[in-house]
């Protein structure tokens, strides 16, 4: 089975979606000759040619509200918000437009559009290069979110998404894009070739929506997490010695709820983990998701692990992101509750 | 230097502090040149549609108006239209007007919740659609009700959204007025300002992908034209070429600002177009047979693969924004009689009767007979109930079309609903 990084598996899901389907189009800043800053639409423009993926002007807004528009003619754009850092101007056009349109026309019009956007920190990128914004789309009715954590979920979650009959806003974490993360900043980054995670089928395959996955079996306690940070529980299960349980949530809206309740009824124990700021995080939905379900079989609170609640710090990134440490002294004290 | 702020007298004032112009509305002054630039009937040329932007611009001082004083039709820009098609569009316009007295009159007898009418402006609405074709999609703002009434939707289905009753076929969901009816192509308006203008360029952009002949057709206030969407949209229509109208109707108010908050310091909205490269005209939209020439103008550009062309449609808000407004706070007096451009159902009429087999008695007779359409379409659509009697789509219906299938957590919602 071939190896990739995620960039090149999310390339390859555009690509086997395009050639299925001639609806899909996509573009963005930068998409079409150059192929995406981090080349996850490279080569498309020379395949499949200039009015299948194009380049767009740097307006975020008219990316999205173009592509709403192109939806409600019958096509599937799938369009690149070149840093999620940079959807603000299209926010209205997402939450307010995409999210609601079918509901709004009782079905008379809908928009099946995906929004790709890079994700998270890891890159020393600052506070405009670095953020996590999922909570801002899971608490828009109508929208699904999707964070993979790596190459083979990446382009079975695509194609899921590209062909997916709602809008789905569909999160890359730019730290896991060229290869898998081992939780510590001051080594070198693996390959996902040497790395089991990293095969990739040919062709098309889908990872289905609204599924979670386990990403490592455990007992002693549950870790409830997505994106970069799966890696990061991985390191800290590791150095703590302990049987820990890691659930990749995959899609945050619809979230899977069985997944969930299923581990910690076993575990007994939660962390809640992902790298966005804490306050108002998704981590509460899943902290409250917990305590609704599963308060029977909770033997310790429940306790959440984020970035902090500031701006993303260019120089501090590493003291800001939950890095291995600090998931290892929440993985103790839930142990120890 | 505060004093100053709004006194444009003071603007150039010896330098003792900078100083702002804030524009006032004309409120308690007189009426001030309400209209910029208002052409004779027939002066203005007609372009070749592919006529070079930069000679278009040049008639950016004038103004397409047809009908003259007299009611007559002069000029190049008369449009090739038969009796029957302009007592058509003179029963249209007729129609909408009526829709809109009687739905106040809804209003005010407390059957609906909420309304806005298109007093005075009917004409731009109705004339452009006959101009495009069916097939067409636009993507309108609450305003251009005389989309679906001269698309022949029916009446009773309006006034079902209307009422929000168990036949609304937007289950209740939206606004009154917020209508939705893409097999009269006619997108679902949203409440949030501005955002169709980028989607229609979009929608335009996809029939040119695959090789259509459908065009799309962008409407939006002149007010809301300060909004970023309307930049945005500029953009993206005149980067791709794609086959777009660009309406921007002035009606003079948005709400209670007046036109020059949005207008800035630009001579007018048209002016906007040509920065863009776009083709843009100003239009007399109280004049049906100039608002048809200028709208098939610019379908018949976007048909022929010559790009967007952006309309500034010239009228009067002559109501109130809603239902929920009070304009004599904020409006001159005697505001609609000082508008130059007159009334488009009058203006039409005049022509009718000059040019053809119309007079006072036949108008009359017509006049009745569509106020008994509207009178049995309300007690049709009324007897079907509404939000105010309480008769509403159920709400276990709030559940659908969130998703196009119901997922795990709705369905849990909705059953909660029913406990």
């Amino acid at each position: 089975m071939p190896t990739m990084t995620m960039v090149e598996a999310i390339r390859d899901a555009h690509a086997v979606a395009m050639e299925r389907d001639d609806r899909v189009v996509v573009f963005g800043e930068d998409v079409g000759f150059f192929g995406g800053v981090f080349r996850c639409t490279q080569g498309l423009q020379e395949r499949f040619g200039d009015h299948r993926c194009f380049d767009a002007p740097i307006n975020e807004s008219a990316i999205v509200g173009a592509a709403i528009g192109m939806a409600a003619y019958g096509l599937r754009p799938c369009v690149e918000i070149q840093f999620a850092d940079y959807m603000y101007p299209a926010y209205d056009q997402i939450v307010s437009e995409a999210a609601r349109l079918r509901h709004r026309s009782a079905g008379d019009f809908s928009a099946p559009i995906v929004v790709r956007m890079p994700t998270g920190g890891g890159i020393f990128g600052g506070q405009t290069h670095s953020q996590s914004p999922e909570a801002l789309f899971t608490h828009v009715a109508g929208l699904t979110t999707v964070v993979p954590s790596n190459p083979y979920d990446a382009k079975g979650l695509l194609i899921s998404a590209i062909e997916d009959d709602d809008p789905v806003v569909f999160l890359e974490p730019k730290r896991v894009y060229n290869g898998p993360f081992d939780g510590h900043h001051d080594r070198p980054i693996v390959p996902w070739t040497n790395h089991p995670l990293g095969e990739v089928p040919d062709g098309h395959y889908t990872v289905p929506l609204g599924k979670a996955r386990i990403h490592r079996a455990g007992a002693d306690l549950t870790v409830l997490t997505y994106g970069t940070l799966v890696h990061v529980a991985q390191a800290a299960a590791e150095e703590q010695g302990l049987d820990v349980e890691i659930i990749d949530l995959r899609t945050l809206v619809p979230l899977d709820v069985d997944a969930i309740v299923e581990s910690v009824s076993k575990t007994g124990r939660c962390v809640v983990l992902h790298e966005a700021t804490r306050t108002s995080g998704f981590g509460a939905e899943l902290s409250a998701t917990v305590q609704e379900r599963c308060f029977f079989h909770l033997e310790a609170p429940i306790v959440r692990v984020c970035g902090w609640d500031t701006p993303y710090p260019h120089a501090l990134e590493w003291s800001y992101f939950p890095g291995p440490d600090r998931v290892g002294r929440a993985m103790q004290e839930v142990m120890e509750a | 230097m505060l004093g100053a702020v709004g006194n444009s007298s003071d603007a150039h004032a010896p330098s003792s502090g900078l100083s702002l112009r804030i524009p006032q509305p004309a409120r308690g002054h007189q009426p001030a040149d309400q209209v910029r630039y208002v052409s004779k009937a027939g002066e203005m040329k007609k372009p070749d549609l592919d006529e070079k932007v930069e000679r278009v611009a040049l008639m950016r001082k004038q103004m397409v108006r047809v009908l003259d004083d007299d009611g007559r039709a002069v000029g190049e820009w008369v449009p090739d239209l038969s009796f029957d098609d302009k007592l058509t569009g003179l029963r249209d316009m007729m129609t909408v007007r009526a829709f809109d007295a009687r739905m106040l009159r809804a209003h005010r007898q407390g059957k609906i919740s909420f309304y806005m009418q298109a007093l005075g402006e009917e004409a731009i609405a109705c004339s452009q659609k006959r101009a495009l074709r069916p097939g067409d999609m636009h993507f309108p703002t609450y305003r251009q009700q005389g989309l679906l009434i001269a698309g022949g939707y029916p009446i009773v289905q309006m006034m079902n959204q209307i009422l929000s009753n168990e036949h609304d076929p937007l289950k209740g969901r939206q606004l009154p007025v917020l209508y939705s009816a893409k097999s009269h192509g006619f997108f679902s308006i949203s409440g949030n300002l501005a955002t169709q203008f980028p989607q229609a360029v979009g929608w335009a952009m996809a029939s040119a992908m695959r090789g259509d002949t459908a065009i799309a057709s962008a409407w939006i206030g002149e007010g809301s034209s300060a909004e970023n969407d309307f930049h945005a949209a500029l953009v993206m229509a005149s980067t791709y070429q794609a086959p777009v109208i660009l309406n921007i109707v002035n009606n003079h108010w948005a709400i209670s600002t007046p036109e020059d908050f949005a207008r800035g310091a630009s001579a007018t909205f048209a002016d906007r177009g040509y920065g863009f490269s776009i083709p843009a005209i100003r239009v007399d939209g109280n004049d049906y047979l100039a608002a048809y020439a200028a709208s098939q103008w610019a379908e018949q550009r976007a048909r022929s693969n010559l790009g967007p062309t952006l309309l500034e449609w010239i009228t009067l808000r002559r109501g109130a924004h809603s239902t929920s407004d009070d304009p004599s706070v904020y409006r001159p007096d005697h505001e609609s009689e000082q508008f130059p451009l007159g009334d488009p159902i009058d203006r039409l009429k005049q022509h009718l009767v000059v040019d053809g087999d119309w007079d006072d008695e036949r108008h009359a007779a017509l006049e009745q007979e569509i106020a008994a359409e509207i009178d049995a379409a309300l007690a049709e659509a009324d007897s079907h109930g509404s939000v105010k009697s309480g008769v509403v789509p159920s709400a276990s219906t709030m559940f659908d079309d969130v998703y196009a299938e119901l997922p795990r957590h709705l369905r849990e919602q909705r059953d909660q609903v029913g406990e």
